[in-house]
């Protein structure tokens, strides 16, 4: 088994954290939205990865279970927003939500 | 002597007792705690002269102290001598009756009557206290009392704005002279280091010369508030408009407390006033000036109550002028017949005034002298004695000894007498034109003829007695030429100097028959324009320089309105334009800054979810960023 270089992961990584920044600041649909999230969520746990491999140790693995855990919790919490604000307000778009301006 | 205490505390004791209980009081509970609190406390003043009077030494009564912080000590005490047994009689004396008269000529209010009497009280418990005073602090204490009673009670029927000016017109222009006034006590302090009036006066001569400028500047001052106070020439503008109270308390004002404060003021401080001879001759010219400005205008006045106004002015002008040539006696003298017949003059006018249904206007009574004869009667025994009719007045006797000395004291001036004898003219004048035109004469409106008249016991009697007194007061002190009696200046000369007199051109005989020859003058002139030929006069009032004239004099030579231009509308422009000013810019700025940043804050808080999360993305590229390139 051919070692894959850490840099690699640690590249791929920034690349989908950016992919998932992109989307949350271009997208109004809050669904892709939250997608983004969850998308910037993995690039960091990817990041964990990749260093716990290259450094041979198991915090990175377990870091990325927690990442794991809190994103599911953040769905399900993300997720009764999104229902909440669909049956409040009968839109997707983000930047209709807006009521709180100053 | 141990009593007296109970002359100032009495009335105050009433003040209380009405102003937290009497609202819930029936009237003639509330009226026998004001009228007979005032009543007690002139019996003890009775039992206190006379226990005073065989031995006539001062006695002082220390209560308890006052205020005793950082070397400055005050006591409450009390000083009766010979002096303030006059004030107190004649205070509490003349007090009851306006009281007792009050008691009944008030029951028409429908509110306030409880509140009435407690104001009356609290103005006559002031009163006493001022004229009892030891020591300067607590005579300003009665003062400003007094100031605080009159303000109260002038705006009485508060409903009526015009009343509430009238009030706030005395109380700004005599605030003026007490301002003035306490300036003088700091000065006194300062010099002195205390305000005991004995030990003050006995420093002040022992320590000033005559006419140095320190004494000037504390006499000057001390003026000041005497004028504020007697209403006095410049600052006289108050006292017709504080004609806006009920009778009683004009009365009250009148005749018993208040404006005769000033009188008292300089006559207590004489030492000071006799090493200023400046400001002494200011007194009088002050005093001069105002007897003749007050005593014709009170000629073209055509309410009853503003006319009796201006007479007091001009009788004060009186007691000015003799305390102003050191006749400190003959002022003492006129104050306390003046408080009889003034008093006297005021509520037979209350009865007038009631029976017309609150008519004040002289011009439209007339003929009233068979349906009110009381009033009738009275009145015209209270004009007598203000226009020195001779002989059986009091009056007579008073301004008489007031006359004489302002020739022939040391200090006096044929100036001030000749204005004095043009004013006894033009008293007498405008005294019975009172007189020929209420009761005289034809009926002049329907007014006249729906007499309600219902004066019982309590109005006559305090009527009658004060009518006696105003005719029998006088023969306390007669002139050498009808008797020579001496009682009151022998009783008096305790507490004043006597003053000297030089030898003048006219003997003291001369002058008299001079003087009641103008008081009969002034009469018929009366008689002639104002009742045998009125239509002279209201001929020579249609005509644009009679007219112009007549409200040059009837407005009180127009002195309202040059201190109405030279600093109410100032005063008002300056306090407007102060509004805007520089200091408030700066306060604006500070609002208009706190506005500007919240109106960026706003924009920034946009409601778009995105926008906060770009805000969190470069926030955290910011910090990585300087964490990176460090």
């Amino acid at each position: 088994m051919t070692n894959i270089p850490a840099e690699y992961g640690l590249v791929l990584a920034a690349l989908l954290f950016a992919t998932g920044l992109v989307g949350v600041l271009a997208r109004r649909n809050i669904i892709f939205i939250l997608l983004s999230i969850e998308i910037m969520l993995n690039a960091a746990g990817l990041a964990f990865i990749s260093a716990g491999s290259r450094w041979g140790q198991a915090d990175g693995q377990v870091m990325f279970i927690f990442i794991l855990v809190m994103a599911a919790a953040e769905v399900s919490v993300g997720l009764a927003i999104v229902l909440q604000l669909f049956h409040r307000l009968k839109t997707v778009n983000s930047d209709e939500a807006n009521t709180m301006r100053g | 002597m141990e009593l007296l205490w109970l002359i100032p505390a009495l009335p105050l004791a009433g003040f209380v007792i009405l102003a937290l209980a009497g609202a819930r009081m029936p009237r003639p509970l509330a009226a026998s705690i004001g009228a007979g609190s005032v009543g007690l406390s002139a019996l003890i003043a009775v039992v206190t002269a006379a226990a005073f009077f065989p031995d006539q030494r001062a006695h002082t009564q220390n209560l308890w102290k006052w205020i005793d912080a950082g070397g400055f000590s005050s006591d409450i005490s009390l000083t009766l001598d010979a002096l303030s047994v006059v004030m107190v009689l004649v205070i509490t004396f003349v007090g009851f009756m306006i009281h007792l008269y009050a008691t009944e000529s008030m029951s028409g209010e429908k509110d306030g009557y409880s509140r009435f009497f407690a104001y009356m009280n609290l103005f006559v418990g002031s009163m006493l206290l001022l004229v009892l005073a030891d020591n300067l602090l607590l005579l300003y204490l009665g003062w400003e009392g007094v100031g605080l009673c009159s303000y109260l009670l002038i705006s009485f029927w508060y409903s009526d704005p015009a009343n509430s000016r009238a009030a706030m017109k005395a109380f700004i222009v005599t605030r003026v002279g007490d301002a003035a006034m306490a300036v003088g006590l700091f000065i006194l302090y300062k010099e002195f280091g205390t305000l005991r009036i004995t030990e003050v006066m006995n420093m002040a001569a022992a320590q000033w010369s005559s006419g140095s400028t320190i004494a000037v500047a504390a006499a000057a001052l001390l003026l000041g508030g005497a004028v504020g106070k007697s209403a006095q020439v410049p600052l006289h503008t108050w006292l017709p408009d504080a004609m806006a109270g009920p009778t009683p308390v004009s009365a009250l004002i009148h005749a018993a407390t208040m404006v005769t404060a000033g009188v008292y003021l300089i006559a207590r401080m004489h030492i000071l006033f006799t090493l200023a001879p400046q400001v002494r001759i200011a007194v009088a010219v002050v005093g001069a000036t105002t007897l003749l400005l007050a005593g014709i205008s009170a000629l073209a006045q055509s309410d009853i109550k503003r006319a009796l106004a201006y007479s007091t002015m001009s009788q004060i002008g009186y007691m000015f002028v003799a305390l102003g040539v050191g006749a400190w006696t003959a002022a003492i003298f006129h104050f306390m017949v003046h408080a009889f017949f003034k008093a006297l003059l005021f509520l037979s006018a209350g009865i007038v005034i009631d029976a017309l249904h609150h008519e004040r206007d002289m011009l439209r009574m007339g003929g009233l002298r068979h349906q009110l004869p009381l009033a009738f009667w009275c009145f015209l025994i209270g004009a007598a004695s203000l226009s020195a009719l001779p002989l059986i007045s009091a009056g007579f006797y008073s301004k008489d000894l007031i006359l004489w000395e302002s020739l022939a004291s040391a200090n006096g001036s044929a100036w001030l007498w000749a204005a004095g004898m043009a004013g006894a003219l033009c008293t007498s004048a405008y005294a019975f034109r009172m007189v020929f035109l209420i009761f005289y004469g034809k009926a002049q409106s329907e007014a006249s003829y729906r007499i309600a008249v219902h004066s019982g016991l309590r109005t006559k009697a305090p009527l009658i007695i004060l009518a006696l007194l105003a005719l029998l007061a006088g023969f306390l002190q007669t002139p050498e030429s009808l008797g020579g009696i001496s009682f009151f200046s022998a009783f008096i000369s305790t507490a004043l100097p006597s003053t000297p007199t030089i030898g003048t051109a006219m003997s003291e005989g001369t002058m008299q028959y001079l003087s009641g020859f103008l008081s009969l003058l002034g009469i018929f002139l009366a008689y002639i324009f104002f009742l045998y030929n009125p239509d002279y006069i209201r001929n020579f009032i249609r005509k644009p320089f009679g007219f112009a004239l007549h409200c040059f004099l009837s407005s009180g030579w127009n002195v309202d309105r040059l201190y109405d231009i030279l600093f109410v509308r100032p005063f008002i422009y300056a306090a407007q334009t102060n509004c805007r000013d520089i200091i408030n810019l700066f306060f604006l700025l500070v609002a208009l800054l706190h506005k500007g940043a919240n109106r960026v804050l706003c924009a920034s808080q946009s409601g778009l979810v995105r926008k906060y999360a770009f805000g969190i993305a470069a926030g955290a590229a910011l910090i990585l960023g300087v964490v990176a390139l460090k």
